[in-house]
Parts: C-alpha cells; sequence; structure tokens
C-alpha cells in the first residue's frame, strides 16, 4: 500500500509543478510586460521598458519561471498592481469567508445526497424516486445562477422568509464572523451551493447504492434472515459509500465554479467576487494566483481522496 | 455410385425457416437507434431541440423584431399586445430577442463540442494505442489540465481574447477535450488487443491508418454520447460567461447576456426579463442530458442500466 501511495504523491508533485508551468505560461501570454498597466497609459515607452527591465520582465522564460516558483515556495503569489497589495494577503483575507460558504454547502449536500442516493436506490422506479431523479435532472441542466435567483424570487421577495443578499455584518467588517452570527442570511446561498450539489451526487450514490444491492453479500444477507434496516445500514451503507469519497474528492473544481457564481449572484464578499472583480479590472496576478491555488487544491483533494480511499476499502489495500 | 444417387429424393429448399421469417441482421447502429427511439425522453429531448433550431433559425422570418435600434419609450414593458413577452430596458422585443439570441447559443455550443471532440479523440487514441511512456506523458497532461478549475481558465482567457461566437467556441473547446481523451482512451486499451487489430497490423496498415480507419470508428459510440453532453456544458458555459458580463456584446445577443440585463431588474419585478430565458437555457440543456442519457443507454451495452 505504501509503494502505491508513494507513486500517487509523485504523481501528484508532477502535476503540481505541470500547473505552475500551465498558470505562469498563461501570466506570460497574457501579462508579460506590466510596465504599461503600472505606470497608466501616459507614460513613455522608454519609462515603461525601464520599468519592466528592473523588476526582471525581460529575462529569459526560464529564468522568469524558477524565479517565480522561487516566489511561490517562499508563499509570494505575486502583487495585484490595481489595489496595491499582496495577492497573498488578499487571498489570506477573503479565504475564510467562502471556504466557510462551500464548507456549509458541502457539508449539508453529501448530508442529503447520501441518505437520498440510498433510499432512490432501495426504491427504485417507485414515485419518489421517479421525482427525485426529475429534480435532480432539472436541477443540474439549470445554470448555478438561475436556480439562486429562482430562490430569491420564491423565498425573499415573495415570501420575504429570508433576505436579498448576503449578511451585511460580512460586507462592512470583512470578518468570516459576521456570516457565522447571520445564519438567516446564509441559507439562501448555501441553500442554491448544496441543490447543485445533491443533485450531481445523489444520481452517482442511487447507481452505486444500486451496484451495492446486487452484489451477493446482500443477499446472503436478507437469507441469513437480518430485518431489512440492518441489513441496509450494516452493509449497503458502508459499501456505497465508497465511491463517495472519489466523488468528494474529484468535485472541487465544481464547488469553486459554483462558489463563484453565487457569490456573484449573492453579493458575497468572498474570493469569487474578488474574481470577477480582478477580471474586469484586467487583474491578471489576482486571477492566476486564485487559479493556482483551485489548482492545488484539485491536486489535494484527489490525493487525500485516494488515502481515505485506500483506507477504507481493504480491497484496495491487499490487492 | 451415382445409382444411389438417382434414388434419393429429390431436395427442395426451404422457402421459409419454421417459426417465422428470418430477418437481416441489422447493424449496431441501426440497433441501438432503434432502442433510441424506443425512449421516450429521448425523443421528447429530440423534439425539443428541433423545436429549438426551427424556433431561432426559421422563426426570425415569420416574426420580425428590431433587435439594433433601441426604443426606449417601450422599454421595460410587460407582455401584451404587440410583444409576447414584453420588452427589455432597451426597448428590444424578448422574443425576437430570444430567437437571434439562441443562434449564437446553440452555434457555439455545437461548435464547442465538435473542436473539443476532435482534438479529445485523436488525442485519446494515440495515447491508447502507444502505450508506454508516451501515453503516460499524455495523460499526464490531460490531468493537469483538469486539475484547473474549467470555469476559471474559460473566464481569464476569454475576458481577455474572445468576444466573438467562433473565438468563444474555440476557447471553449480547446479547454474542454480532456473527458473525450480519457473516454477514448480508455476504449483504445480495449480494442487494442483485439484480432482485427492484428490483422490489420498483420497486413502491413501504418499507425495512422490503424488509428484512423479501425481504432476511431470503433470509439465511435462513447464519442458520440459524450458530444451532446459537451453540447449541454458548452451551452452551459456561454451561459456563465454571459452572466458575468465576458460573453457576446452588443449588437450581438446571447442568452446569457439577456439574463444578465434581466437581473438588475429582478427587484423592480420584470420577471418576463428573466424567466423566459433562463426557461430556454434550461430546456435546451436538459434536451441535450436527455439525449446523451438515451444515446448512452441504447448504444453501450456495458453501461445499460438496471
Amino acid at each position: 500500500m505504501s509503494t502505491y501511495l508513494l507513486r500517487r504523491a509523485f504523481t501528484s508533485v508532477i502535476i503540481l509543478i505541470g500547473i505552475s508551468l500551465l498558470i505562469f505560461t498563461m501570466l506570460q501570454a497574457i501579462n508579460g510586460s506590466p510596465g504599461q498597466i503600472v505606470l497608466g497609459l501616459k507614460a513613455s515607452l522608454a519609462s515603461v521598458a525601464a520599468w519592466n527591465k528592473a523588476h526582471g520582465y525581460y529575462r529569459p522564460f526560464l529564468v522568469q519561471y524558477f524565479s517565480y516558483m522561487g516566489n511561490l515556495v517562499h508563499g509570494n503569489l505575486g502583487a495585484s498592481y490595481k489595489l496595491n497589495e499582496p495577492v497573498a494577503t488578499i487571498l489570506a483575507q477573503r479565504a475564510p469567508i467562502s471556504a466557510y460558504l462551500s464548507g456549509l454547502g458541502l457539508f449539508f449536500a453529501v448530508v442529503i445526497a447520501f441518505p437520498l442516493g440510498i433510499y432512490q436506490a432501495v426504491k427504485r422506479n417507485t414515485l419518489g424516486d421517479n421525482i427525485a431523479t426529475t429534480g435532480a435532472f432539472i436541477t443540474y441542466s439549470m445554470p448555478v445562477f438561475l436556480l439562486g435567483l429562482l430562490l430569491i424570487q420564491l423565498f425573499a421577495l415573495t415570501l420575504h422568509i429570508f433576505p436579498v443578499g448576503a449578511p451585511a455584518a460580512v460586507s462592512q467588517s470583512s470578518s468570516v464572523i459576521g456570516a457565522i452570527t447571520d445564519p438567516r442570511a446564509m441559507v439562501l446561498p448555501v441553500a442554491t451551493l448544496t441543490l447543485l450539489s445533491v443533485a450531481g451526487y445523489s444520481r452517482y450514490m442511487r447507481s452505486s447504492a444500486l451496484d451495492a444491492l446486487a452484489q451477493d453479500y446482500i443477499k446472503a444477507a436478507r437469507a441469513k434472515g437480518l430485518p431489512e434496516r440492518l441489513v441496509l445500514m450494516r452493509h449497503l451503507v458502508r459499501n456505497a459509500c465508497l465511491p463517495m469519497v472519489t466523488l468528494l474528492g474529484l468535485s472541487i473544481p465544481a464547488l469553486l465554479a459554483g462558489n463563484l457564481i453565487t457569490e456573484n449572484v449573492f453579493n458575497y464578499p468572498g474570493l469569487g467576487i474578488m474574481f470577477v472583480n480582478a477580471l474586469q479590472n484586467e487583474d491578471y496576478p489576482i486571477l492566476l494566483a486564485y487559479t493556482l491555488m483551485g489548482g492545488v487544491l484539485t491536486v489535494i483533494g484527489n490525493f487525500v481522496a485516494d488515502i481515505a480511499l485506500t483506507v477504507a476499502d481493504p480491497r484496495i489495500r491487499l490487492a | 455410385m451415382f445409382r444411389d444417387v438417382q434414388t434419393l429424393p429429390p431436395v427442395t429448399p426451404p422457402s421459409v425457416a419454421e417459426g417465422g421469417e428470418v430477418t437481416v441482421i441489422q447493424s449496431g447502429w441501426r440497433l441501438g437507434l432503434r432502442s433510441f427511439a424506443e425512449n421516450k425522453l429521448a425523443v421528447v429531448g429530440v423534439g425539443i431541440l428541433v423545436f429549438f433550431v426551427l424556433f431561432c433559425w426559421i422563426g426570425p422570418f415569420f416574426y420580425h423584431s428590431d433587435t439594433t435600434i433601441s426604443n426606449l419609450v417601450n422599454s421595460n414593458s410587460a407582455p401584451g399586445t404587440g410583444n409576447p413577452v414584453g420588452t427589455d430596458s432597451n426597448g428590444f422585443d424578448i422574443l425576437g430577442s430570444l430567437m437571434v439570441g439562441g443562434q449564437a447559443a446553440l452555434e457555439i455550443g455545437v461548435l464547442a463540442a465538435l473542436i473539443a471532440t476532435v482534438i479529445g479523440t485523436l488525442w485519446g487514441a494515440i495515447a491508447g494505442l502507444a502505450g508506454g511512456v508516451i501515453d503516460g506523458a499524455m495523460m499526464r497532461v490531460v490531468d493537469v489540465l483538469l486539475s484547473v478549475p474549467l470555469l476559471f481558465v474559460v473566464l481569464i482567457v476569454g475576458a481577455r481574447y474572445g468576444a466573438s461566437v467562433v473565438s468563444l467556441a474555440v476557447i471553449i473547446g480547446v479547454f474542454s477535450w480532456l473527458a473525450p481523451s480519457r473516454l477514448v482512451r480508455g476504449e483504445v486499451l480495449t480494442l487494442r488487443e483485439r484480432d482485427f487489430i492484428a490483422a490489420a497490423r498483420s497486413s502491413g496498415s501504418s499507425r495512422s491508418r490503424l488509428v484512423l480507419r479501425h481504432l476511431i470508428p470503433n470509439a465511435l459510440s462513447v464519442v458520440v454520447v459524450n458530444i451532446t453532453f459537451q453540447v449541454a456544458d458548452a451551452i452551459l458555459l456561454i451561459s456563465y460567461l454571459g452572466f458575468l458580463g465576458f460573453g457576446l456584446t452588443y449588437p450581438v445577443i446571447d442568452w446569457g447576456d439577456m439574463l444578465s440585463n434581466g437581473v438588475s431588474n429582478l427587484l423592480n419585478g420584470y420577471w418576463w426579463e428573466i424567466y423566459p430565458v433562463g426557461a430556454c437555457i434550461v430546456l435546451a440543456v436538459m434536451a441535450c442530458n436527455l439525449i446523451g442519457d438515451a444515446l448512452r443507454d441504447a448504444l453501450d451495452v456495458r453501461l445499460r442500466r438496471r
């Protein structure tokens, strides 16, 4: 097992290096000489060239890449010229806020999708299963922002149960405590993320539970005379949750993307709004640093999911 | 010896086999198509797509509305006579805008899916056939590109470079070819061991001929299923791009752009600027997903639903 994990770790490192190379190439292609952006449109060509040379933007590609990697290793993600701040500071300030939203969304998605998928598999092709499948299908085909808009229209504007936007305290104080202390305002954003994830997870969970139900050990457990409840709890649940672990690891890019759109719809001041503002300002250091962070999170998430699967599934360990 | 033959009763060939007529064995595609047609949801999906194609391309011939010259007197008016779905903030009739906007969305969707499928199929087939170090290197490239969130990269490159149908389609296609390449590589790894490949190799076919003439046509069922899902994903991506304001710009209309304009009127209660567009996007994506699911059930025996 440890050789498998070592091999996976080695592959992950190679993929991380590949991601950094890709991001750096994009950075060079799109934003290779930021002297013009920093000094403004009225600066003379000579001063722009001098600025670029002084900051090392005319060095060969590989030299710049190695200095970029050196900076990364020391935690320096570059500096945003539009906001006059190091990118790492901006990311660190906004990350807890976004992590709170995404974490809640993921938590509720797993808590809802897991029993829902098992229910759908056990009662397959009945009315409940068909309603759930249709609902999941429609939600899956909807753009995230439309889902958010529908929730706002229904619950905030028509029924007046929840407020329209994000908690006001978060915008004012820029800290996650404002979000934690206002659960009523967090309901709609979290619900949007949760519904989107549940749509995908429950389809997957249903098919993996169906696969597990067809196995021989379920038949043996029933033949032994175990009550159905125990058959489900003791045998089905444990075996059906294994593919979920892989799915959770693979869904990190989708979670980040959903986060981006949802924060934009609800005006929640996290990393997503930072990304969209940076897009409008053409602030490429922030954009590419966030993309790099997303890539690194994905690789780490996949690796952790692999480890978790190896721990949970003895068949992989002994293979 | 010959006398024995002459005393045998005459043999008449059977005209019809017992048990009914023997039908010609149909090709795999025919069988798949028939099982596809029996799936009611798939027929609904195809119907929705045909409706959208007619609505977007033939509709403007019958329903004339102006989508370039704004008419501020008539802006934001509710559905009524003259404007079946109302007008938006520029005074453009929404039904006409839906028709024209759909053209861009569907064109970009199909073009991006085609680009992604062509690149991905070739990449996966070559990697699967080569095997060894080359296969490992090519698949590591796929892994690297898959780790970066697709939406981010498309947004960054699209905001910088794209503002036309072709450039958006190329950008989406260039970053979406990863899923087909993995699928095709898996198929090719299975097909590689089959006898017909060994026969083709031993009769001296070059590797490019193997890939183009033998491997890809046999992996086509996976590819076709994947195309429909790619179209659905591309339409969703376009709507995200348009919603955030980085899609096509005025005077070219696009569903995502219409939604983005409509959302700013959400609090004013102008529901006709938001929900008809949203319904169009959802229906188009749902139709593609339905067709893709049904094709997968019809064409690929291994994945047949229980």
